[in-house]
């Protein structure tokens, strides 16, 4: 798919009618239909995938089959309907979450300019209130009193083919970033009505490739690249290699090790792809330098979990893997690397899902002693909070002089700002390994933008949308750009490095994309190095 | 249109009152039975809709941190925004459902040309939600001053500091006028904020009219229309309304019958709308759970049995390339075809 060029891009957010830059549509909102064209929407999974996934224990993808957004005819199962309203009762009464937004909502309108997608589209639709509304509406007629008494003049209406393509087409134009619950005065998450509607769409057989691929990829490889064990060992050698290369120290990582004292788990993205190569760099130098005992897995070589876009089913049984590898290694307790959706998995899903991993010890800082209570739990720490701890305890021999080809701004992304609350910690290892600078107040911390592509929207078909969906973010880092002469959007997400990446190319092709521990493992004097000048750290090409 | 539906609904609302009530006879069934009704489905609609919200489990602990979680003992712990004890959640719903703490945080974005996307504080929604739930709160506290006898010193003395200003005589009530203004700025920010005016609905419309017509009718009744509004009689109804011995001693104005009629409408509707936010704040997930997920397990009652694509089930694909590539396997290979399988004894 052709991305609109920049001028026109630029030009088209700005100056074309839409609800964002003040023309107000003429027609209400439920006699507008959906229209798909290339372009608009990401491509339906792959049949063999729904059914490979379908044919695993415990998860549920029925309906396989050939289908296109742009046909009039999406091959739905006769009783789809049935299906659609009998699984939306199941999950209200599953989800107390799913009850209260439905009910609590007043149409307030606070979450209105709050997300990236309407900042972007000015489609009244990507306003968190009316992407609710899409099921709300559904969710009127068939379960309130009101709504079956008064119908559509209590803001109801029937479920038909036209509101499920809507779901369709809005559910995957959201990214649920949780940014509007934040200023919701009730709380109301979007994501929680995103990921429901993705939910009930998974029943009657829609779903798009770019996030199925991956999950079914997940389950039976390990990681969602579908690396096979042997492929993932080379890839993570070769990085080895290129660290030795750079810096004369041979290291040599370890794969599903017996007895290692930790399992480190990451997304496997950063293994595979510029430039979260680096990051990964970054780790093995760190863990090197720590002389640490542990282990990669590559049967849990992924961190990501595209479960967490698709059913709850789903994100249980591919998250089960790394206390599975953990118990079976015997290691004491697991770190995780930098990614966003998945330490939301991690922080809020996995012991709850997956545990209780009373087989693991609380995890403890082999090198500083340090205890960490806020896992004592999970077991599983974050690689930010690990490394903080030991510069806090000057564990690291840091050079910062070693980034100063870097001018940074940090990008907290969704999940770990929003449902973790993990804010300072990598503030706190910037300030030790890097000059940098905070991007304008609304748009950091809690109030973060999304890349504008993250729940597996990372796919080339919608370029334009994401473009736009990534505006607010890209706008934020321009701004520092041109103010403090920012090169490099730092962050803590695997998603973030491929996404910002392709955003930063668009609109502000002078600023990079960088992992935290990228700038960390740059900044580190390993002992017996022999390490030349590196004008541009991990990134310099050496041959 | 959706608001002219609504402002027609309450139009007729008070015209059925106006009317019945001066059908001799009907005074009973608006000033009696009507309330005793309304009541009773407030009561029974609110509790019944608590309920089914709280039959419906948490499955997973979904907070929304607003700020720096608690962690490592050099970084600071932002207790209200990310809390991580029961004090520390029971102070973040009390500033939520006191102070609107997240409508505080409002800001209004743009999108300028370059592109340029700007965002500036906007308070005024907050400002006037606050003035709305205030005055409404305290005016709910000062009519109970119609159903006790005697009249608690708490009530007087509301009554009093509400109305200390002396505007006119009666002297007017600071929250009559701040219960109109706040209806009147949310109302017409409907009307004109381009994003609410496309996400409303008649649902929307029809509360806010039927408050401002409560409010209205009840300024109505204290200020102007004083002719046949016995106040010693309301008060004995009020009275005996709630010792459950209601009597009508005396003709009341039909304005007291609007007002009265309008209000059992709001209570009627209430549990049955979005007026059910009173109650849903308390209960929302995303406010009200600690952020300690990582140290202690949040229980799902429902967790379904789902079992991991085995570590067996993936050597067993893969376990040639593992050992060619020298990662550790459980399970040597089986013998190749080179060497027998069924060696002869």
């Amino acid at each position: 798919m052709s991305v609109a060029k920049l001028e026109q891009l630029s030009q088209s957010v700005v100056q074309d009618p839409s609800l964002a830059t003040g023309a107000i549509p003429t027609k209400d909102w439920m006699d507008i239909p959906v229209v798909f064209k290339p372009g608009n929407y990401a491509y339906p999974a792959k049949q063999d995938k729904v059914e490979y996934l379908n044919s695993q224990k415990g998860l549920n993808f029925p309906n396989a089959r050939e289908w296109s957004p742009e046909d009039d005819d999406w091959k739905l199962p006769e009783n789809w309907k049935e299906i659609i309203i009998d699984g939306l009762g199941e999950r209200l009464e599953k989800f107390r979450s799913l009850k209260i937004f439905m009910d609590c909502c007043v149409r307030c309108g606070a979450c209105a300019d709050k997300c990236h997608f309407f900042l972007g589209t000015g489609d009244p639709k990507n306003m968190p209130v009316l992407r609710a509304e899409l099921l709300r509406s559904v969710y009127r007629n068939d379960f309130t009193l009101a709504g079956r008494i008064l119908g559509k003049m209590a803001g109801g209406r029937e479920m038909t083919v036209g509101v499920l393509k809507e779901w369709f087409m809005y559910s995957y134009q959201c990214t649920e970033c949780r940014r509007c619950s934040v200023f919701c005065p009730y709380g109301i998450d979007t994501a929680e009505v995103t990921m429901m509607l993705r939910e009930l769409l998974h029943l009657v057989g829609i779903g798009i490739n770019w996030i199925l691929e991956p999950a079914s990829n997940s389950n039976r490889t390990g990681n969602h690249m579908g690396l096979q064990p042997h492929t993932f060992k080379d890839n993570v050698d070769f990085l080895a290699e290129d660290v030795e290369g750079l810096t004369g120290v041979k290291i040599e990582p370890t794969f599903n090790r017996k007895g290692a004292e930790i399992l480190f788990i990451t997304p496997s993205a950063d293994v595979f792809a510029e430039p979260g190569l680096y990051t990964a760099m970054g780790y093995l130098i760190l863990f090197e330098h720590l002389g640490l005992d542990y282990t990669w897995s590559t049967y849990a070589s992924e961190g990501g979990n595209f479960g967490l876009f698709t059913n709850n089913e789903t994100m249980k049984k591919l998250n089960a893997k790394m206390y599975a590898e953990a118990e079976r290694l015997g290691v004491k307790f697991i770190v995780g690397g930098e990614c966003g959706h998945m330490w939301r998995v991690l922080h809020q899903y996995m012991d709850t899902m997956n545990g209780p991993a009373d087989f693991l010890e609380v995890p403890k800082s082999p090198l500083t002693g340090t205890v960490f209570e806020n896992s004592a739990a999970t077991k599983m720490i974050h690689i930010s909070e690990f490394t903080a701890d030991l510069i806090k305890h000057g564990k690291l021999n840091l050079d910062k002089s070693r980034n100063s080809h870097v001018k940074a701004t940090y990008h907290d992304s969704c999940n770990p700002a929003r449902a973790m609350g993990l804010m300072d910690e990598p503030r706190y290892i910037l300030d030790h390994v890097v000059d940098w600078v905070e991007m304008p107040e609304n748009t950091i911390r809690e109030q973060t933008f999304c890349c504008g592509s993250g729940t597996g929207l990372n796919t080339d078909e919608i370029m334009e949308l994401r473009m736009r969906s990534g505006l607010p973010r890209a706008n934020a880092v321009k701004y520092v750009e041109d103010k403090h002469g920012v090169n490099m959007l730092s962050c803590v997400c695997a998603i973030d490095r491929a996404t910002l990446t392709s955003l930063m190319d668009y609109w502000n092709p002078n600023v990079g994309v960088c992992g935290i521990t990228e700038l960390v493992g740059n900044a580190i004097v390993l002992e017996g190095e022999t390490r030349g000048e590196l004008d541009e750290g991990l990134r310099t090409m050496v041959f | 249109m959706k608001y002219a539906f609504s402002f027609l609904a309450v139009i007729a609302l008070i015209l059925i009152a106006w009317l019945g009530s001066q059908i001799p006879g009907m005074q009973y069934f608006f000033g009696v039975a009507i309330p005793y009704l309304a009541v009773m489905v407030f009561l029974g609609g609110f509790i019944y809709q608590v309920v089914q919200w709280a039959k419906s489990p948490v499955p997973f602990s979904i907070q929304t941190t607003c700020g720096q979680a608690k962690s490592l003992d050099f970084v600071k712990h932002n207790r209200l925004e990310s809390p991580h004890t029961t004090p520390e959640v029971v102070a973040r719903m009390a500033l939520e459902i006191l102070t609107f703490r997240s409508l505080f945080r409002n800001t209004k974005s743009e999108v300028h040309a370059g592109p340029k996307i700007t965002y500036e504080s906007s308070k005024w929604l907050w400002l006037f939600a606050l003035i709305f739930h205030y005055s409404f709160l305290v005016i709910v506290i000062r009519h109970m001053r119609l159903f006790l006898n005697p009249v608690p010193e708490v009530i007087a003395w509301l009554d009093w500091a509400d109305s200390m200003f002396e505007i006119g005589t009666p002297a007017l009530y600071m929250t009559d006028a701040g219960l109109l203004i706040g209806l009147l700025f949310l109302f017409s920010r409907r009307l004109t904020n381009r994003q609410v005016r496309y996400i409303s609905l008649a649902n929307d419309y029809f509360p806010l009219l039927l408050l401002i017509a409560i409010g209205v009718t009840g300024v109505l009744m204290r200020m102007f229309l004083r002719d046949g509004i016995d106040i010693a009689a309301i008060k004995q109804l009020g009275v005996g309304l709630v010792t459950f011995s209601p009597v009508i001693t005396a003709d009341i104005g039909s304005i007291f019958y609007i007002h009265l009629f309008l209000v059992c409408v709001l209570l009627v509707y209430f549990p049955f709308s979005k007026l059910m936010h009173l109650g849903g704040v308390f209960l929302s997930p995303t406010r009200n759970m600690k952020n300690d997920s990582r140290q202690i397990r949040h229980i799902n009652p429902w967790n379904p049995e789902i079992k991991v694509h085995a570590y067996s089930a993936y050597e067993d694909e893969f376990r040639e390339f593992m050992v060619d590539a020298g990662i550790p396997v459980e399970k040597e290979p089986e013998p190749t075809e080179e060497t027998p399988a069924e060696a002869p004894a």
